[in-house]
């Protein structure tokens, strides 16, 4: 079932520029470009570009806030724009940027607001409630007034507001934004135990690994178009991307010579060495820690606007 | 009509919410209501100075002024109490805050009103009351059932036409962010020339808070209707009775402009 379906969805903005003293000029900018996609129940799809791409200006439209200025939009059956109270109802939304908590209360006091303005049951709501405090460990947490919670605390606390009504789907925006790796972690291991219980997750970000942990589907947007649209692999593919081993050595030497590597940086002791994405770090490693005297090392993930940049390099020349 | 009824309800869910909120600040919110209950108190005491060395304002003795004293202090004050935070709709907009409110499943309008609801403003309405009260005790009128009436319809009414003037104006800072001191002038300024008897402004003002901004129906021609006295503007006697139909179109005209403006702001983005 297509849950998500957009055809030829544009959205422009009006922006108005000083000209001169007095004069104003007005241009239109093109925020979401004749954007066709669906998603079916069930699937967990990673929503990725640049900054600016469109991606918030997106799922504003996917939640109602924002009307198209032209296509066709549907979530769940129903047009957004025009049903947005009772599509609210029916989807969840984090945005990792800004909590929709109250600051001042106890968790529990917002997950209490959620149940009456949502209109859960009781007993539907004790459930999901026991839920989301035994997969987030929420449970000494919920008495404890939000401003007094940690930024991965509040995200795992924003995480159980937008789950309790059982929404169809959950739209992410930037959920492991600034948090430490144990609390994505986290965030990351609750948000595939929802996409298997079967709601459907669309989620912006900026780190690669929420994607390759969690979606079995990537689309990459740019300047309001659908540039890509497959699955991690083909987007490495696509974009050649690399990873880079960062090598420190016992004192400084020539480059390190390793098959399927090449050097892009030396530092003193310091090297940096790329290879193929979709390749295994474990026999360069094994090959650097043979023959060189080896300190320590570490593997960098590529980063998605080098993906971008990179698949459009490719585009151009070939 | 369910829709109504859920606007209410959610206004009420979310104004319950900031008003616990509040309550995590105790001090702080003692401290802020008896600030606000001297501010309103002092008001009155303006005017009694001023009949220290007069004893008539525009031909009205004291009491009669206290009438209207009272009378727009709970209109203005009620409608502050209820929605009076609409008005910085500019700055939700500006920082993002709104796009939050639209994501919950209930009416924006409910949510932006209920913001930042604090019982503290009832300050203002329960200082009103007092006045009027008194005014009434030494007014020592003789009541019928139309002066009655028209005292209920003021206590009715006037919130209403002000809650209307705080949402009709308020929905102008969809186009022009800066627009708020374009509602509050209307609303908090009018509210305190209603406190004065019209006898004491200029005809074009009169004619321009009857028929531009609906004010005069507040309390003004009420109030002329329960003291007996004549219409500076010479306007018919059904005039004076108006003002559940001059509250329910400003009502219904403020709803079109906040849905106007809701709408061109879905549809404008910023």
């Amino acid at each position: 079932m297509e849950l998500i379906e957009l055809d030829r969805v544009s959205r422009t903005f009006t922006v108005r520029s000083k000209a001169g003293r007095l004069r104003r000029r007005r241009h239109e900018v093109r925020a979401v470009d004749g954007l066709s996609f669906t998603v079916r129940a069930g699937e967990c799809v990673g929503y990725i570009g640049p900054n600016g791409a469109g991606k918030s200006t997106t799922i504003k439209m996917l939640t109602g806030i924002l009307v198209p200025s032209a296509g066709r939009l549907r979530v769940a059956g129903v047009d957004p724009a025009r049903e947005r109270v009772a599509l609210a109802r029916r989807i969840g939304v984090v945005f990792g940027q800004r909590t929709t908590l109250w600051w001042d209360l106890p968790l529990r006091d917002s997950y209490e607001l959620a149940r009456r303005l949502y209109r859960i049951e009781p007993a539907r709501y004790a459930a999901n409630l026991e839920r989301c405090v035994e997969l987030l460990q929420l449970g000494d947490l919920l008495d404890t007034p939000v401003r007094q919670l940690s930024l991965g605390q509040r995200m795992r606390g924003d995480l159980g507001a937008a789950l309790l009504h059982d929404p169809q789907v959950l739209y992410l925006d930037e959920p492991t934004i600034g948090l430490d790796v144990l609390s994505k972690a986290r965030v990351r291991e609750f948000l595939r135990e929802v996409n298997a219980a079967g709601t459907t997750v669309l989620l912006t970000t900026h780190d690669l690994t929420d994607i390759e942990q969690l979606c079995g589907r990537v689309m990459v947007i740019d300047h309001g178009r659908l540039v890509f649209d497959g699955d991690l692999a083909g987007l490495h593919a696509a974009g050649r991307s690399e990873r880079t081993l960062v090598v420190d050595l016992a004192r400084p030497g020539p480059p390190i010579e390793a098959p399927g590597a090449r050097v892009v940086k030396v530092a003193g002791a310091r090297q940096w060495l790329a290879f193929p994405a979709e390749q295994s770090a474990a026999p360069i490693v094994a090959a650097v820690a043979d023959r060189y005297p080896l300190q320590d090392l570490s593997v960098r993930e590529p980063v998605i606007e080098d993906v971008i940049a990179r698949m459009y390099a490719g585009a151009v020349g070939g | 009509m369910a829709e109504l009824r859920w606007a209410v309800t959610s206004w009420r869910l979310a104004a319950a919410m900031w008003m616990r909120a509040a309550t995590a600040y105790r001090t702080s919110f003692v401290l802020l209501a008896a600030a606000s209950l001297l501010v309103c108190s002092l008001d009155f005491v303006v005017l009694l100075l001023m009949f220290h060395h007069t004893d008539r304002l525009g031909g009205w003795r004291l009491p009669e002024i206290g009438l209207l004293y009272g009378t727009a202090g709970i209109a203005i004050g009620v409608a502050d109490f209820l929605l009076g935070t609409v008005d910085g709709l500019g700055e939700r907009i500006r920082t993002g805050a709104l796009d939050t409110l639209l994501l919950r499943p209930a009416p924006a309008l409910s949510m932006v009103c209920a913001e930042r609801f604090t019982l503290r403003r009832l300050a203002r309405p329960a200082q009103a009351t007092a006045v009027l009260l008194w005014a009434l005790h030494a007014l020592d009128l003789h009541w019928s059932w139309d002066k009655v009436l028209l005292l209920a319809m003021m206590l009715v009414c006037g919130p209403v036409i002000f809650g209307a003037l705080f949402v009709g104006l308020s929905s102008v800072q969809f186009f022009w962010g800066e627009a708020r001191e374009l509602q509050n002038s209307a609303t908090y300024g009018g509210a305190t020339l209603l406190q004065y008897p019209p006898d004491v402004f200029a005809r074009d003002l009169l004619l321009g808070v009857t028929f531009g901004v609906p004010l005069a129906f507040v309390n003004w021609l009420p109030t002329l209707q329960i003291l007996g006295r004549p219409d500076p503007l010479g306007l018919p006697v059904v005039c004076r009775f108006a003002a559940p139909l001059v509250a329910a179109a400003a009502a219904g005209a403020a709803g079109l402009a906040w849905r106007a403006g809701l709408r061109a702001y879905r549809s404008t983005g910023s």
